[in-house]
């Protein structure tokens, strides 16, 4: 499979074979009862990464992230952070701070003793606990509301609130668990790019837990798709999106359409998938790491197919349909259109005119048509 | 078609059914039947409010203003024994007589000062002890396996399917010279003599916390159930240590439980009366004795009506207020 050509100035701590990895999950195994919540895990994370962990509900992330706070205890493997094996190191010795999903704000202190908690934790003098907790109200824009109760506080202010708690330590390594969960969508995508900025700032690790798979791709240096327990892939958001390796990390990251077919031609440079679903053989321009005869499955995003009214004169990846339905979202319409097998195709296309006269109506006959190089062949 | 069809269907039938209820209802709408099912509906309301009103009504508030007009009355060797507070004269006028002397007496003897005083510091000191006792085990059913904290608040709360008289009075049976624990330690040969623990205020100290336990440990487990386990991993996150978290969140957070709990400890235990006559020595004074005697030993009704008036006011007054406080200070929080 094609690799994604990314620049090579970027952050990517991960090809680079002489960097040791910050946080080392090792065979990590925990299972609560019959129960197995994370099975036999691996993976490292950098220094400066932000790493985004994403899975539907259930799925053990939050289990591996509890695990890494010392939370939860593994059943088996190790998690070594900063090379030292966690194994019996109670989360207060841990160079972890968490924010939790809940927030967890202490609800009988105000906002700058919920601040100042974790610094009053060691040693340190009142006057630098104070500097320490001001400079953090400030970098997170709650200067005013210093003598608040968490109660007194809207739902962007407590996240706030946690999100500067959880960092006043400076800790190595900073934990998220669905840190935006909680929070409207303009507010979300605001604290998104605020999260990315505070990170640039405090030079953190961060790993962040989240089901939302938008959040993980604004956010993320690097994404994990967890699935029962496991890691099913790991990578950059572009290879994550453009490069799916399993049906279900295609499915799962944005909406994709699926067909199933047989390899039937099976070259280097191409490959051809015969599709009964689609009603015609899916001609693909790279290679695909299967034998001829293989069971695959052709996955093409929404928005890389077109859709017209007119033959656009193109011999392959083009199949006739009718408009079963169409959405106007805005920015851009989604269009679900029926083929002659019977299987319904997703389009979207952005809405480049404004109340374009032209545009495609319910019931219309239409062709659906692809560029060679769009579908992602997976295996399984 | 035929499974679009059967919601038309179901959405036909539907709408029948609905115009023939609009009919119905459109034949009893009339002004009178509103106004008279609104009428209904607020009689039941009122009458769902005020009989708790009216129960507190007839055996608080009245029995009380009883208490306070024989406080007021004078004593007097006939049925009642006590005076009437108002009497005719020559049939027009109406005389009333209020003898404040009972109220002074109170003050002036310093019988019934040391005797209150008393009687607050043996229920604040076993009210502390109910907490420290109480806490432990109300923490630890809050913390045990939910299928168990069942269980174990049956088992806090089974005493009281005894009666409270019978249960003291089993105290002796172990606290008594030849009781339980003196036979026992005896028989250890761990002591000599037995011990004198009946008629002793440890007896009584020990019958108040036991009796009184429940009342402390029930608002105090209430309290800590509720507890947001996650603040206790936040604090462990941010680098704070199990014990120091317990004085830092657990206990600041159960502060209302830990109030509510010392409430039903201390108020009644003020005024406790079976606990210090049967298990308390004839130096132990309380209150509730002292009333006890002024009612049934010295007959003397206006004495000790004032001896409860009093009572009640000392006890009462501060704790309203505090409760008043509190509630506003709540109030000002949310």
């Amino acid at each position: 499979m094609a690799e994604p050509s990314q620049a090579p100035a970027e952050f990517q701590p991960w090809r680079d074979s002489d960097e040791t990895p910050y946080v080392r999950i090792d065979r990590v195994t925990k299972k609560f009862g019959d129960f197995v919540a994370v099975y036999e895990l691996d993976l490292d994370i950098y220094r400066k990464e932000l790493f985004c962990l994403l899975g539907a509900s259930g799925c053990g992330k939050s289990t591996l992230l509890r695990m890494l706070a010392g939370f939860e205890q593994p059943s088996g493997g190790r998690i070594l952070i900063d090379g030292v094996d966690m194994a019996d190191i109670p989360p207060y010795e841990r160079p972890v701070n968490m924010m939790f999903q809940s927030y967890a704000l202490f609800p009988h202190m105000n906002v700058e003793q919920n601040v100042a908690f974790g610094l009053k934790q060691g040693k340190l003098p009142a006057a630098v606990v104070r500097e320490r907790t001001t400079e953090m109200l400030e970098l997170v824009k709650l200067g005013q509301f210093a003598k608040r109760k968490p109660h007194q506080l809207s739902g962007g202010q407590r996240q706030r609130v946690a999100l500067a708690r959880s960092l006043v330590k400076k800790p190595k390594l900073l934990l998220l668990d669905e840190p935006l969960a909680a929070l409207d969508k303009k507010l979300r995508e605001h604290t998104q790019f605020e999260l990315m900025n505070i990170q640039e700032q405090v030079g953190v690790t961060f790993i962040v837990v989240t089901h939302d798979q938008q959040e993980a791709m604004t956010l993320a240096t690097r994404i994990g798709v967890m699935d029962e327990g496991e890691l099913i892939q790991v990578g950059t958001p572009t290879d994550i999106y453009e490069f799916p390796q399993t049906r279900f990390v295609a499915d799962f990251i944005g909406s994709v359409n699926i067909f199933a077919g047989k390899l039937i031609v099976d070259e280097p440079d191409h490959v051809v998938i015969h599709s009964p679903e689609a009603g015609t053989d899916i001609f693909v321009n790279h290679g695909v790491s299967a034998g001829p005869d293989a069971d695959v499955w052709a996955a093409i995003r929404p928005e890389k197919i077109h859709v017209t009214r007119d033959d656009p004169g193109q011999p392959q990846n083009c199949i006739t349909g009718i408009v079963d339905e169409v959405a106007y979202m805005g920015d851009f319409s989604v269009y679900l259109v029926k083929l002659e097998t019977g299987k319904i195709v997703r389009i979207t296309q952005p809405n480049l005119l404004r109340g374009n006269p032209e545009r495609i109506l319910w019931d219309e006959r239409v062709y659906v048509y692809w560029d060679a190089s769009s579908p992602v062949v997976v295996t399984k | 078609m035929s499974t679009r069809g059967a919601p038309a269907l179901t959405r036909g039938v539907s709408r029948i059914a609905n115009t023939a209820v609009k009919r119905i209802s459109g034949l009893r709408g009339s002004v009178v039947w509103a106004g008279l099912r609104r009428r209904f509906k607020g009689l039941g309301r009122t009458s769902v409010i005020g009989i708790p009103y009216i129960w507190l009504l007839a055996f608080f508030l009245i029995p009380f203003v009883i208490v306070l007009k024989i406080s007021l009355a004078e004593t007097q060797i006939a049925q009642p024994p006590y005076t009437s507070l108002w009497y005719w004269v020559e049939h027009k006028y109406l005389n009333i007589r209020m003898n404040l002397g009972n109220y002074q007496y109170l003050i002036q003897d310093s019988l019934y000062w040391s005797a209150y005083l008393n009687s607050v510091k043996i229920a604040a000191v076993s009210t502390l002890f109910c907490l420290l006792v109480g806490y432990p085990i109300a923490y630890g059913i809050a913390r045990a396996r939910p299928d168990r904290r069942i269980l174990l608040l049956m088992l806090v709360i089974l005493p009281f399917w005894t009666s409270f008289l019978i249960r003291v009075y089993a105290w002796i049976g172990i606290l008594k010279t030849n009781g339980l624990i003196n036979n026992l330690l005896m028989a250890l040969g761990i002591i000599d003599t037995p011990l004198v623990m009946m008629q002793t205020d440890f007896a009584v100290y020990l019958g108040i916390v036991y009796s009184y336990l429940p009342f402390m440990i029930l608002p105090l487990y209430a309290n800590l159930e509720k507890l947001d386990l996650t603040l206790l991993e936040a604090a462990a996150d941010l680098g704070c240590r199990p014990a120091k978290a317990f004085f830092r969140v657990t206990l600041p957070l159960s502060l209302p439980g830990i109030l509510a709990g010392s409430m039903l400890v201390f108020i009644p235990a003020v005024g406790e009366f079976v606990i210090p006559a049967l298990l308390g020595g004839p130096d132990t004074l309380m209150i509730g004795r002292v009333l006890w005697d002024e009612f049934f030993s010295n007959r003397d009704w206006p004495v000790a009506s004032a001896v409860a008036i009093a009572l009640l006011l000392l006890l009462v007054i501060p704790i309203v207020l505090f409760q008043y406080n509190q509630a506003r200070a709540a109030e000002a929080n949310s």
